[in-house]
């Protein structure tokens, strides 16, 4: 076998060179960066979780970027027109953007990275991401065979051109999406799926790949053909997986890691007071929620049942006494942070919890239930502490407000996701973190015929044809205003119960520069750099 | 006793193909699949997925394409990190995996022995007793507890040695090696002591003393040999064991080896990656047992293979 990431034969030779090169190497820029786990793979058409993701932004640059803030930001492409329909996309793209080999990138290797993308034999699970592109979705489900259907157009080498079927306002959001990133066609034709390894990938991004040691660490060096090459200052950017956040932990506090990816629940208090300046807390594009099977008698039936149910759980105390870490009590879907979008709630937010208790009686007894005909819940949750314990919480509440009979399975991750596909569940945990920045993402999955994705059953054809209609809006102000209402109705039905919303939990050195807490939890490392 | 070592390596065949073939299907039985997901693949990309790793094929058609590559010595692609195959991960992980553990275990039987011949000679001493309390020790607590421990202890307050591993630092392996081998160290210990009390009360070591020979040749060349039987029967699958990988150790000391593969290939419904860690380990300890059959023959005279 060829053995090109790991020569133990070299390791010896490496050591002596690592000894006489280290008083030189100290001009050097060294970053370590905790990332949560092992990425299952770096081709960002194929890659489909957040450790992925962090990496293949330093390592791909696409049309449009993130910024410090994770806002949309030029990339590739300097600048681009809209059509007046908002349907024809015109990117022009910098003439200096090159790859890791000093290749210019062309408008051809979008063409090519979108094709790859809608593909069938590439089997990308993000395919459905570029729907809104002209046949991409008929392509993607091979209804459409000839890919030079695909609504992406090179006008010339530096002009892209990208037919939407329909106006689709947050398009460029879209594009911040990994998926839609370029890949070098020569390198990934000549290796197979072997072209992210070390040696082998060629990237546009701000950093190449240079060692990958699966499990243990992945290490990228500065791109010098990059078109910002110049701005960026850390010249060796490691990853590690970080399955245990125990260990993470110490590793940050013996100053083997410059960012740690996560803060071990049990140890907020401890940060929070002893490392305030290092910790950094603020809110995530996600929520956590438990779903409601809407196809199973009673929850099912009785909306009044369920916001009971919701009513009854007292928010604060999950996210002050389990979760710990400024978690936001949620009663709305939508995470706050979407520019414009006006935050959604159940109409009970403002009320105190003992005025929420005696509603959630006064609903249960409307339903019909009470001390003689009590209500027996199942909630199902992946296993893991946290979530028995907010289970445990929940369990208590219910009892103790209405008097509900709840019984807790837990169940590992595979077989969880398998019970929820399957609707073989009455209430599950649930939780989603956006993909992109816009309301969307949240409310697109509970359309009637999203299938399977539409976990709890949910069917309100008044809720997909306002989603529909904000798809083809283009003003910015009534679009949201449309989702709003979609939102404002889905709550109202509730096929799920919202608990809280997510934050971004890190430690980060207080000699890092360049760090900005934002919403999407994008860091780029072309925007850090280490105080001296 | 070369015909033995042929015949029971012949064994191994069948043996490994009924392995295979458990393990294919019992995995196949869970529920959930290598591609499930929070939110659920699209039904069409689910298709396509399927296709490419002929998972829309009938399970014996599966079951016969994957003997008939493992006859070619291709385990298949991982599911889960889609940029290596089952061979390549397990190639960069087993001979980190095997350094770690091998040199563990051979500490471990070192201190083990020495630990468990003082202990039988001072039987019911004070040394006795407080070999065997640090032996209990080293026995009930768990590794999980042992390994985080020292990392906090010698990483972080001490400083002395590094928490995670790296290729280019050596004292990164002396914690993962000191966790694996204490309580490999106590298990020996206590076996050693076991069947070193029992040897020394047998009758021929009585009749060595009787006829005047030096304690020291009583027991390192009449007692020693036999006593050992009773460990070499404990490594024959704890090496086995041990060189694969420890899960815990891996995740606390940031290790690259092949031990999280088994666990996490199962929770990840990694197919051809369970397969392929479950051929390894069951084909190491078939090769184990079959090496301490054989290690049998020259200690224990009374063991004859023809």
């Amino acid at each position: 076998m060829k053995n090109k990431l790991f020569n133990w034969s070299a390791l010896a030779f490496a050591s002596a060179i690592a000894l006489g090169t280290a008083t030189i190497a100290s001009a050097q820029q060294v970053l370590h960066r905790g990332n949560g786990s092992e990425p299952e793979t770096l081709d960002p058409q194929k890659s489909t979780g957040v450790p992925e993701a962090m990496i293949a932004v330093d390592l791909f640059e696409g049309l449009v970027t993130y910024g410090l803030n994770a806002e949309t930001v030029p990339g590739v492409a300097e600048k681009w027109d809209v059509s007046k329909d908002g349907t024809v996309y015109t990117f022009y793209l910098r003439t200096n953007a090159k790859w890791s080999n000093g290749d210019p990138v062309t408008a051809e290797d979008f063409v090519y990275s979108f094709r790859r993308l809608v593909d069938p034999a590439t089997a990308a699970e993000y395919a459905w991401v570029v729907d809104p592109i002209l046949n991409a979705e008929q392509i993607r489900t091979a209804v459409e065979k000839d890919m030079t259907k695909l609504g992406v157009k090179a006008l010339n080498a530096h002009t892209l051109q990208i037919t939407l079927k329909a106006s689709t306002p947050y398009f460029l959001s879209l594009l911040q999406h990994h998926s839609t990133w370029p890949v070098h066609k020569a390198t990934v034709e000549k290796f197979g799926d072997q072209w992210t390894r070390p040696g082998n990938s060629v990237s546009n991004g701000a950093y190449v790949m240079a060692e990958w040691i699966p499990q243990s660490r992945i290490m990228l060096k500065k791109n010098p053909y990059f078109h910002a090459a110049n701005s960026v200052k850390i010249d060796t950017v490691y990853y590690y997986p970080t399955e245990s956040t125990a260990e993470e932990f110490k590793r940050f506090q013996a100053g083997e890691l410059h960012i740690a990816n996560d803060i071990p629940s049990d140890q907020i208090e401890f940060v929070r007071k002893n490392l305030a300046s290092e910790t950094h807390i603020s809110p995530y594009f996600g929520t956590y929620a438990y779903e409601i099977n809407l196809t199973r008698a009673p929850l099912g039936q009785q909306v009044k049942l369920r916001q009971a149910l919701s009513l009854a759980i007292d928010r604060s105390i999950i996210t002050e006494k389990i979760f710990k870490a400024g978690q936001v009590p949620a009663y709305g879907w939508v995470p706050p942070g979407v520019p414009g979008y006006q935050q959604q709630q159940l109409d009970y937010a403002k009320l105190t919890q003992a005025e929420r208790n005696a509603l959630a009686k006064k609903l249960y007894a409307e339903a019909g239930y009470g001390p003689n005909n009590v209500l027996k819940v199942e909630i199902l949750f992946n296993t893991s502490e946290n979530h028995k314990l907010a289970a445990v919480a929940v369990q208590s509440m219910w009892k103790q407000v209405l008097g509900v009979e709840t019984t807790l399975t837990n169940q590992e991750w595979k077989v969880y996701l398998d019970s929820r596909d399957q609707k073989n569940y009455q209430v599950a945990r649930a939780a989603w973190i956006g993909d992109y920045l816009d309301a969307q993402t949240f409310l697109d999955m509970y359309k009637s015929n999203t299938g399977v994705a539409n976990r709890p059953g949910y069917n309100n054809k008044e809720f997909d044809a306002l989603l529909d209609k904000a798809a083809v809006t283009q003003n910015a102000q009534e679009r949201q205003n449309l989702q709003q209402q979609a939102e404002k109705m889905f709550l109202n039905d509730m096929p799920l119960i919202p608990i809280y919303f997510y934050v971004n939990k890190h430690l980060v050195k207080q000699n890092v520069l360049g760090w900005q807490d934002n919403v999407m939890g994008f860091h780029l490392t072309r925007y850090m750099s280490l105080k001296k | 006793m070369f015909y033995f070592a042929v015949r029971r390596l012949l064994w191994a065949v069948p043996t490994l193909i009924l392995i295979i073939t458990i393990a294919f299907f019992l995995m196949r039985l869970a529920p959930g699949g290598p591609f499930s997901k929070e939110r659920p693949v699209a039904p069409e990309i689910l298709a396509n997925l399927n296709k490419v790793y002929h998972l829309d094929e009938s399970l014996p058609e599966q079951y016969l394409r994957y003997l008939g590559n493992i006859l070619q010595g291709d385990f298949g692609p991982s599911f889960k990190y889609k940029d290596f195959t089952v061979n390549e991960l397990i190639g960069l992980g087993f001979p980190v995996s095997a350094i770690i553990g091998g040199v563990a275990i051979l500490i471990a039987l070192i201190v083990g022995m020495g630990l468990g011949i003082i202990a039988a000679l001072r039987q019911n001493k004070t040394t006795d007793y407080a070999v065997m309390t640090v032996a209990m020790f080293g026995i009930t607590i768990p590794v999980f507890v042992v390994a985080p421990f020292m990392t906090l202890f010698f990483g972080l307050f001490l400083h002395w040695l590094p928490l995670s591993w790296s290729k280019e630092d050596w004292t990164s392996l002396i914690m993962p090696i000191a966790a694996l081998s204490l309580p490999q160290i106590a298990i020996i210990a206590r076996l050693m002591r076991g069947s070193m009390i029992e040897v020394l009360r047998s009758n021929y070591v009585r009749t060595a003393r009787a006829k005047g020979l030096p304690e020291k040749l009583a027991i390192l060349r009449h007692s020693l040999k036999p006593a050992l039987v009773p460990v070499l029967s404990y490594l024959g699958p704890a090496v086995a064991g041990i060189i694969t990988g420890s899960i815990v150790i891996e995740q606390t000391f940031n290790i690259p080896g092949i031990g999280r593969h088994f666990v996490q290939g199962a929770i990840n419904r990694d197919y051809p990656m369970v397969m392929g860690v479950t051929i390894l380990y069951g084909a190491l300890i078939v090769f184990c047992n079959l090496l301490v059959d054989i290690i049998y023959g020259f200690l224990d005279p009374k063991v004859r293979y023809d």
